[in-house]
């Protein structure tokens, strides 16, 4: 526990009372009817979620005002075991446009029984959103400490 | 947010164990670093652990404002501080990273309980 294992993954799983199937969709196409209601990058009134479910699709919010406000991009659709996608925000629920800084989260469900599913989640490549993490953690143990990499995770703190 | 002014030898070390499920450390990390100056500070001590003086000469901001931008930090987990002779001595805590981490592993927790409770709801009667 003691390790810099700041950019290490962070994996969750949750058992869940229905079939995988039932449990694939509400995660994908019913996303708004579970997503955090303070959680949303768009700006104005949400009028629902919307996910696009093919690989290059994406995931948006929309706005009443018709808005959208696209967060993710599907990287692996493969209902009903597994979806992957990116994720293009900041910590600070800001849109991160450089894809290169997104972290993925990848989600697999596994059918216990046919009416139990275990959704395992894992969020992974969080170091990408500044190279800040990466490297902070090599700087830990460097005599001059985290220069470059502290500057790069603070400006990405600072969006 | 006024959990810092505990016993000042509890500061001088790393905590055993990141902080986890604390949704407001990563809150007090993103608050803390949102401010330009404070960043400036920040990124100084974590350069380099020096003193409120030292940080006061290299910035244009008072010993006073120095002092208290390091105050935030310190709340946040960010900073921790330690006695060297006469002087106190700032210096990045690492594991004050480690709350970013556990921001995210909140909000899925928090988010997968949710989650359930929809995926056990009986299916709407929508068209497909």
């Amino acid at each position: 526990m003691s390790t810099q294992s700041v950019a290490s993954p962070v994996r969750t799983s949750i058992l869940v009372e229905a079939p995988q199937k039932r449990a694939f969709e509400v995660f994908t196409a019913d996303m708004a009817s579970w997503w955090p209601a303070d959680k949303h990058v768009l700006e104005g009134e949400l009028a629902g979620m919307v996910f696009e479910p093919r690989v290059g699709g994406r995931i948006y919010d929309r706005a009443v005002d018709g808005s959208e406000c696209s967060w993710a991009r599907v990287l692996a659709y493969e209902p009903p075991s597994r979806v992957v996608f990116s994720w293009d925000i900041d910590l600070r629920w800001q849109i991160e446009t450089d894809p290169e800084r997104a972290s993925e989260v990848e989600v697999r469900f596994i059918a216990e029984t046919d009416a139990r599913t275990r959704v395992e989640l894992e969020h992974r490549a969080l170091e990408r959103h500044g190279e800040g993490w990466e490297s902070m953690r090599d700087a830990v143990g460097s005599p001059n400490g985290w220069g470059d990499g502290l500057r790069a995770f603070a400006a990405y703190l600072a969006g | 947010m006024t959990y810092a002014q505990g016993p000042e030898k509890a500061s001088a070390g790393p905590p055993g164990r990141p902080v986890a499920d604390q949704p407001l450390a990563a809150a007090a990390v993103f608050a803390a670093l949102g401010d330009p100056t404070r960043r400036e500070v920040f990124e100084r001590v974590a350069a380099r652990p020096q003193s409120v003086g030292e940080l006061a000469g290299e910035l244009p901001v008072s010993r006073p404002a120095v002092s208290q931008h390091l105050r935030v930090l310190k709340d946040a987990g960010l900073v921790s501080d330690g006695p060297a002779g006469t002087r106190r001595i700032y210096r990045m805590n690492p594991q004050g990273l480690d709350h970013l981490r556990a921001y995210l592993d909140h909000f899925w927790n928090q988010s997968l309980a949710a989650f359930k409770t929809a995926a056990e709801q009986p299916p709407k009667e929508s068209r497909k």
